[in-house]
Order: structure tokens, then sequence, then C-alpha cells
């Protein structure tokens, strides 16, 4: 028939499912915005997707903003497993997983840095070379970032350049979150993981080297928050330090 | 091995061989221009990596690319979602 091979093909595309797990907390204003960019960019593509959205109670209405958003696009696309307080990113990614349909998850940001438009790229990438994660760099190829002055592009590089020396991870940029994982992988991965905030992610990097997982890279471009603001000061930069040490130390 | 204990792996093999050829430790009657080289190799070591770290760190500083395309299309399709999300129902 002349259509069977297709329809093959398509049915093998068409059992991957991408779970999009988006953390969020006091995102009223951007949580619409980064979920029509999702349903455009996934809708484009023809992947199969959900969005899971982890509001850990925020006050600002965003669950409610969520739910709106469940009733327009449906609530087998728009996922809600609110939380009732902050709970840190490492438990927000395993309630997620918990309840994603998705063989695949995505991880990023709710705040507009990370652009939807680069997931057709992460999942090409992805297929390509059968990655079992592949990650966005804001440092290779065309990525890039808009909006930092030369004290922040100066830090970011700076610290970017001594955890090369000191870890060797063979991954360009430890401290992004915007990230395509197999599930079993992201799985494996969470429970190992100890550490806080940038430091976590790159501890994710750093195991799954362990681990012998491969990992490919999707250069991004990341834009500095639309809304809100957002500091690297001192108190960061030292938590930094002590993570990447006790990185060193331990893996 | 942790990455901690590579390192002082690796610098205590540089640290033995420097010591060995500095002090002629085995007794090898190199010659004294080994020694004269040799003596302050940590030092310079030090310094090329250094200026090599500042010259890295800076190259990449100026080449980091300002994603200005991106910025202007950010906003362009935030108003583009606005404007549907409203027509689809949705009070903000």
């Amino acid at each position: 028939c002349a259509d069977c091979s297709r329809g093959g093909k398509r049915n093998r595309e068409e059992a991957d499912k991408y779970s999009v797990l988006l953390p969020t907390y006091n995102e009223r204003e951007n949580l619409p915005l980064i979920v029509w960019l999702l349903v455009k960019y996934f809708g484009e593509s023809g992947y199969n997707y959900e969005i899971i959205v982890i509001d850990d109670g925020s006050p600002d209405g965003t669950l409610q903003i969520a739910e709106q958003l469940q009733k327009i696009y449906g609530d087998d696309k728009i996922v809600l497993r609110p939380r009732a307080k902050k709970l840190g990113l490492g438990t927000a990614y395993i309630h997620g997983i918990k309840h994603a349909t998705g063989n695949f998850i995505i991880i990023m940001d709710a705040d507009l840095s990370h652009h939807p438009k680069f997931i057709p790229e992460f999942i090409k990438k992805q297929k390509e070379g059968g990655y079992d994660l592949v990650s966005g760099t804001r440092y290779r190829g065309d990525g890039g970032v808009y909006g930092w002055d030369l004290r922040r592009k100066l830090i970011s590089r700076g610290a970017n350049f001594v955890t090369q020396v000191l870890l060797r991870p063979g991954a360009s940029d430890l401290t992004g979150s915007f990230r395509l994982y197999k599930k079993d992988v992201l799985e494996r991965l969470v429970e190992r993981c100890v550490s806080k905030g940038y430091v976590f992610q790159m501890e994710m990097i750093v195991r799954a080297r362990q681990l012998g997982y491969t990992i490919g890279e999707v250069p991004i471009s990341f834009v500095d928050r639309v809304y809100g603001e957002s500091k690297l000061g001192g108190n960061e930069i030292v938590s930094f330090l002590k993570g990447l040490l006790t990185l060193f130390a331990t893996t | 091995m942790t990455k901690l204990l590579e390192w002082l792996l690796g610098v205590s093999l540089v640290g033995v061989a420097w010591g060995l050829v500095t002090f002629d430790l085995l007794d090898l009657q190199l010659p004294a221009a080994y020694k004269e080289v040799a003596w302050p190799m940590p030092v310079y070591l030090l310094v090329v990596f250094g200026c090599y770290s500042l010259a890295t760190i800076g190259y990449r500083v100026a080449t980091f690319n300002d994603c200005e395309e991106a910025a202007k299309e950010l906003q362009a399709q935030i108003q583009e979602a606005k404007d549907d999300l409203k027509k689809k129902g949705l009070k903000m």
C-alpha cells in the first residue's frame, strides 16, 4: 500500500512523547506566554507533547492562570501538578517525572529566558546521535545571551573556565537548565544529585558522564528576564564556588 | 578516582620529576643545563597558565554573542501571544 511505509515511520515518531516540566513560582505574567510559544512550536513540529506545570503555591495566582490555559488548550496538553509551597528544583523534577507520560523530558525556565523554538532542534539532535541528554549551550556556536552587562559576562565566562579546568566535564555549558533528557536517564540522575541551584545542574552533567551517558549540545540564545529582576551577587558566587569544590572533591 | 585525586596524583608526579632533576636526587649526574631549566619550571608554568587563563576568558567575554535578534523576536512574539490568548478568552 502506498501509505504503509510512511505510516510506519510516523507511528515510530508518534511513539515518542515529550513532557515539558515547568516549575513555576510567581510566573503569572510569563506562564501564558511560555505555554503559547510551546504550543506554537510543538504544533508546527508535529511531535506529541504535554506541558506539566508544577506550581509551588505561588501567591500571585499563577495556578489560576494555569487553569485557564488548561481550559483553552485541553487537560491532556496542560497538566497541573501543583505543590503546597516552595520546595526546590530537584524535588520539582521528581514530582514532574512521576506524572509525565512522555518518554522524553524537557526541562526549562518558565520566565522566557529559554525559547521553545529550540526544542525541535533539541529533538533533532537527540534523534541524530541517540543521545541520552541534549544540553542547550550559551557558549558555543551561535549560542549567546541578551541583556547581560560586562560584569555578568565576565563572571559567567570566568566561572565556566574554572569549572572546565577542574571538572573537565565534556560539555560547554554546565549551569544551563534548558535540556532534553530521556525519562529514565533523568530519573536516575535526579536520584543521585545532592546539590542545589546552579550546582545542581552542574552535578547532573557530571554524574551523567560518570554513568556513561552521551551528551549532545545545541546552541541556544538566553534572553535575560523580560519581567522581573535577576541578580548575580557575592552570595551566589560563594555558594557556586563551594558547590564546585565539593563536586571537584567528590566526583 | 575523583578529580581532586587525579590532580593530586598529577601534581605529585610532576613534583617528583621536578625534584629528581633539580636536586639530582637519583645522583644521575645530569648536565647543569637541565637543572637550570628545571628549577624555575613550576613558577614558569604557573605564570604561563595564568596568562593563558586571562587570555582565554578575555577572548570568550569579547566574543560572547549578544542575541539582539532573539530579544526583538521575543518581544514581537509576546505581543502576538497576548493578542491571541485574549481572543481565546484568557483573562490576564
